[in-house]
């Protein structure tokens, strides 16, 4: 099926941003693809990696990528299509306008060509205490229940895969500014509201209290609007500040 | 910037509510009494803010401490932002980036402003009684009539933005809902205060307010 439809001759054109080592600096190429019906950005890739000719015919190195799932959940494939970040996996080249352009996200150090480092959406994970503690000596057995209609929402908070497209998206998260992003924002109400994940409730507001916490949203909400789960991060960030907002309160009156 | 920067951004928060929010308030129904009252009810209105108790300490505690750490902090806010309204054009976003660039020109609007006006009268230039007669030859000067309805909507529209951002800073506006509602009783304070500045800024050009220098010269520069 492939075949024939490549015997059509149509080509799809990609312009990508690319970079050899973490400090050099980027230049683009062009390439074009074989179009193939229902073909996706990754598929585009993974033609140019087969055949890394450039659209002058000229031979270059295979574009870098990186990806896994392939289906919108682990969050790696994650960059600028058109200017917009998003998942490349997911990104059906039919709805896109040509020719079609691939860039790095910008927040991120950039490895190789489309490959960054999301480390840094990884250490704020750690940084808010995004897990429920329940490692112990012994047993402590069952925890308590979650009523289903906040199991409902909790869930869709859950649904994030650390893609670092809505710290993409945010206007404060940049080298000038500390702010934490989002994300991690939106996992400290999740963790929160998780019965037994409650017990550590304070920490995570603290943690949030610091440096670079929640006081850096400026509430451009981007982020919301980028979301590729459909995450409600500007419900989780005013969430989170009222729950700062009263454990500072607290702290003050000695609560 | 060294340390917790939670506090102080909280106490930016704050301050540009109470006291500031409720100080352009006030400053708009004062001046809205000069297109209310005339010059009769404007130099009443000056004369009722100034025999108020402890009035220095409180213009110095309640507007100018306040806004020069609301203002100082808040440029380096500014500064901390991005602009990305080209790759991300919603309506929010552009709010977020009106509220950095309209803080901007009301610290340079306020600057100039308190020069010419506050600065002028505690040096003795000019008395409160002058002070109507003084705005008129001041926004007499189309130039200067320009940069006032310039400066007035910047500082309005950032107080009113600003008290939506504010909601949603301290919690008190959770949901989608709950900010789209705010959002327009925000906007609809925008207007209304605007509404107050701009239609005193006329009347303070109007014959009323001009002593008869002022007169000769306005009506000179207006044509
Ligand atoms: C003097 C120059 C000023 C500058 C440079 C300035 C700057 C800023 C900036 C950058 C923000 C955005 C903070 C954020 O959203 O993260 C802000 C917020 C705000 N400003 Fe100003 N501002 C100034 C004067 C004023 C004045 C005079 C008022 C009051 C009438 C005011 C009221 C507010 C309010 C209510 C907020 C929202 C606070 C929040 O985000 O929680 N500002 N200001
Ligand atoms: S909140 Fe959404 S946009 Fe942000 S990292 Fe998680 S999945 Fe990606
Ligand atoms: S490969 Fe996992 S989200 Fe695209």
């Amino acid at each position: 099926m492939a075949e024939t439809a490549t015997a059509t001759g149509r080509k799809v054109k990609f312009i990508i941003t690319r970079r050899e080592r973490p400090e050099a600096a980027p230049f683009t190429e062009e390439f074009e693809v074989p179009y193939r019906p229902n073909m996706n950005v990754i598929s585009a890739l993974m033609e140019i990696q087969r055949n890394p000719v450039k659209a002058d015919g000229a031979k270059t190195s295979p574009v870098c990528w990186e990806s896994n799932c392939l289906e919108e959940v682990c969050g790696a494939c994650s960059m600028v299509i058109n200017g917009k970040p998003r998942q490349a996996c997911s990104t059906l080249i039919d709805k896109l306008e040509q020719p079609v352009r691939l860039e790095p996200m910008s927040t991120f150090p950039v490895v190789r060509d489309l490959v960054i480092n999301r480390e840094r959406m990884f250490n704020a994970l750690k940084k808010v205490k995004a897990w429920i503690p329940i490692d112990g000596t012994y047993d402590l057995g069952p925890g308590p229940r979650m009523a289903e209609s906040k199991r409902q929402w909790a869930y869709e908070l859950s649904k994030c895969m650390t893609c670092g497209v809505c710290l993409e998206a945010c206007p404060n998260v940049n080298d000038r500014n500390s702010f934490i992003g989002p994300a991690s924002i939106s996992q400290v109400r999740l963790f929160n509201a998780h019965p037994t994940g409650e017990m550590n409730a304070a920490e995570r507001l603290e943690a949030l209290m610091e440096e670079g916490g929640i006081e850096g949203c400026g509430n451009s909400q981007n982020c919301v609007r980028s979301c590729p789960k459909g995450i409600p991060l500007t419900t989780s960030i005013a969430a989170m500040n009222k729950d700062t907002t009263k454990h500072m309160f607290k702290q003050w009156l000695g609560l | 910037m060294k340390g917790n920067s939670y506090l102080p951004r909280k106490i930016h928060s704050l301050l540009g509510v109470i006291p500031l929010g409720l100080f352009i308030v006030e400053h708009a129904l004062t001046n809205y009494s000069a297109y209310e009252g005339g010059k009769e009810g404007f130099s009443d209105s000056i004369d009722l803010l100034n025999s108020l108790p402890l009035v220095l300490w409180m213009e110095i505690f309640l507007i100018w401490l306040p806004i020069l750490f609301h203002g100082v902090y808040g440029l380096y806010i500014a500064y901390q932002s991005n602009i990305n309204t080209g790759r991300f054009s919603y309506g929010r976003n552009w709010a977020f980036t009106a509220q950095r660039i309209t803080g901007v020109i009301t610290f340079i609007f306020i600057a100039w402003h308190f020069y010419e006006t506050r600065l002028q009268v505690a040096l003795g230039n000019v008395s409160h009684e002058e002070l109507g007669q003084h705005m008129n030859s001041i926004v007499s000067d189309p130039l200067a009539f320009t940069a006032y309805i310039i400066g007035v909507l910047a500082a309005t529209f950032h107080f009113a933005n600003g008290l939506w951002a504010f909601l949603v800073s301290w919690g008190i506006t959770v949901g989608p809902r709950a900010q789209k509602v705010s959002s327009n009783i925000c906007m609809v304070i925008f207007v209304i205060i605007a509404a107050l500045f701009l239609l005193s800024l006329f009347a303070f050009r109007g014959d009323e307010f001009a002593s008869a220098a002022a007169t000769a010269l306005s009506s000179v520069s207006v044509g």
